[in-house]
């Protein structure tokens, strides 16, 4: 692992309205890798994506960190630079593939947009890329899709259309926010097996934002579980979902059907719910949901700490005492 | 109801307004319209008689009259002008004043609540604030004070009612833009970087446009309206232009021995505007998802 990572972002913080939204968020992904962020909703998934798109909700303000880009900081960046960089060398797509897309303006010329906007090319050539953007993403009959609107088209077809208008520019980022969550499963394995083939074709980082570790074991090499705005686990998959070392990790993973389980047996659940974000508790932000915590988990925050593989790193204050 | 009762939002605008079992439905109110828009448009043909040439021996005749070889279909005026020229010049006024008044303040109002809707913060309270005080002022009381300020006359009377009508479409865009921004395909275009005045035009705006549309045609019949008011009152298009507001003024003077000046102006102003609200209801109709009758 010589080259740069395509994306490190190192301990974000971030507050909305003086609230702590994100706290020390770092990852960092290597061209052509893709890392999965998985977590219940609102640990904070969605921010951290529009944060390194440089496209927070009002309110928002990071207050510390950095989200380096090829080497180039784009926290300081201001908008006007930034908007150059968004679709060119970090672009996204998300859920809702169906309204994801302009109801009135033929697909190709969405795709198209992407290249014209970026003055990568003139109308013609990005109709004929278009074209060939939507071969590559499995589109048979490429040419009279081009001229089709979005409500002609499936949900699976408007995500391989999203996921072309995205790579359009050959980012070297991709964030995909649970870009499958909409879609029904057959059609998921195959978006994600795209997402993946076209990652590493194109040697672009791509960043899956998911709850869903089903996928995260199909499609990704590293994983970062997050929880409360913060990661408490990340490391390769293999070990995330081996030797787990967070309680919650371990929790996720209890809590998922398996055909070589008891027949019948209850699924099991994790209590309570992600609390709010203006009321943090003390400590180890997920102590009240768990049955490891100790009187120390409620006193002191653990940061993440390596364990056997050195890469794979848990924040937890009986990460080795914990039985797997 | 099954989903092919749900008329499709997406299909393109005139498409939709051309579909046969609706032009048959709506047969006579386009008939109406159609008559006088090709009559404005093609007065120079349409018309008998130069409407402004005087016949001091032919002075209010009534309609069908045959004189000199001539028929004066709908008679003549005090000054022995033929009414029915007159009628369709002052189509040709009507229409126009409306036409390019309408254009102004759609281009105006559209353009300053799409700019209010997408940038919010100051820039939508100072615009949307202007809407409400320029909405708050009785608009016709406006338009006079205005006409008064600037004199009468046909570029004048353009101007005022352009920029007094702006607020209408500028609250109707403001809202539309409201809900469409929060789409995910707006923001959908902001993560491959298209700009600002790119996402407006390119994607907001064809997405706002069929209300905007729908308010247009209800105040393009509102506009020949105020068009033959302010003309009635001897501030829009002077003499000797004919124009209905300013016919049906001297007509008003020999309506008990020539009803017909007056009459017949009314009707037409009364048959015209029908008309282009009709239309416009049913466009709305079309346009308006929550409307559609089951």
């Amino acid at each position: 692992m010589s080259a740069p990572p395509a994306i490190e972002v190192t301990d974000l913080s971030l507050k909305i309205g003086g609230v702590d939204i994100l706290s020390q968020v770092s990852f960092a992904v290597n061209p052509g890798q893709t890392l999965a962020i998985v977590g219940e909703s609102g640990c904070g998934k969605s921010i951290t994506a529009l944060a390194v798109m440089g496209l927070l909700p009002e309110g928002a303000e990071i207050t510390s960190g950095s989200i380096r880009l090829a080497g180039r900081d784009l926290v300081s960046l201001p908008e006007r630079e930034m908007q150059t960089l968004r679709g060119n060398a970090v672009s996204m797509i998300f859920q809702e593939p169906m309204l994801a897309l302009d109801p009135l303006m033929q697909v190709g010329d969405q795709i198209a947009e992407a290249l014209t906007a970026h003055g990568k090319s003139s109308r013609q050539d990005a109709t004929d890329e278009a074209r060939r953007l939507l071969e590559r993403v499995g589109i048979s009959d490429a040419g009279k899709r081009l001229r089709q609107y979005p409500f002609e088209l499936s949900g699976g077809m408007c995500q391989r259309i999203m996921i072309a208008t995205a790579l359009a520019c050959r980012p070297s980022v991709l964030i995909a926010d649970e870009p499958t969550t909409a879609l029904d499963v057959t059609i998921q394995a195959q978006i994600l097996r795209l997402i993946k083939e076209l990652g590493e074709e194109l040697q672009t980082a791509i960043v899956l934002i998911t709850h869903d570790l089903g996928v995260v074991a199909d499609t990704a090499d590293q994983v970062a579980v997050m929880y409360a705005g913060s990661v408490v686990e990340q490391g390769n998959v293999h070990d995330i979902f081996a030797h787990p070392g967070h309680p919650y990790t371990q929790a996720l993973l209890r809590s998922i059907p398996r055909l070589d389980g008891v027949p019948k047996a209850e699924l099991a659940v994790i209590d309570g719910m992600v609390p709010d974000a203006r009321h943090w508790p003390q400590g180890c932000r997920f102590h009240p949901r768990c049955d490891l915590a100790i009187a120390r988990c409620t006193a002191e925050r653990p940061a993440l700490e390596p364990q056997e593989a050195p890469d794979h790193k848990v924040a937890c204050w009986r990460a080795g005492e914990v039985p797997q | 109801m099954s989903p092919t009762d749900i008329p499709d939002q997406t299909q393109p605008v005139l498409r939709r307004l051309t579909r046969a079992a609706e032009l048959r439905r709506m047969w006579p109110l386009y008939l109406i319209f159609t008559t006088f828009a090709l009559a404005a448009l093609l007065a120079p043909l349409a018309a008998p008689f130069d409407p402004m040439e005087q016949d001091l021996f032919a002075r209010l005749k009534p309609p069908g009259t045959t004189l000199g070889g001539y028929i004066y279909w709908l008679g003549t005026d005090e000054l022995g002008r033929d009414l029915l020229s007159r009628i369709i010049y002052g189509a040709r006024v009507s229409m126009m004043v409306a036409l390019l008044s309408v254009t102004v303040s759609m281009i105006t109002g559209t353009a300053i609540g799409l700019a209010a809707g997408y940038f919010r913060g100051w820039v939508e309270v100072i615009l949307m604030r202007l809407v409400d005080i320029i909405l708050s002022i009785p608009a016709i009381l406006l338009a006079i004070i205005a006409v008064a300020v600037l004199g009468p006359g046909l570029q004048n009377l353009v101007i005022v009612l352009g920029f007094t009508r702006w607020p209408r479409y500028a609250r109707v865009a403001y809202g539309q833009t409201l809900g469409v921004a929060n789409m995910p395909f707006v923001a959908a275009s902001r993560f491959i970087g298209l700009a600002s005045w790119r996402i407006l035009v390119r994607h907001i705006l064809p997405n706002i446009v069929a209300p905007l549309i729908v308010v247009a045609t209800l105040e393009f019949g509102l506009m020949i309206i105020w068009e033959a008011g302010l003309s009635f009152l001897g501030l829009g298009v002077q003499p000797p232009t004919p124009s209905w507001g300013s016919i049906l003024s001297t007509g008003r003077n020999y309506v008990a021995s020539a009803w017909w000046i007056s009459t017949l102006t009314g009707a037409c102003l009364f048959l015209l505007v029908l008309s282009v609200n009709m239309i416009g209801d049913f466009l709305r109709d079309r346009f308006d998802p929550h409307s559609i009758k089951r």
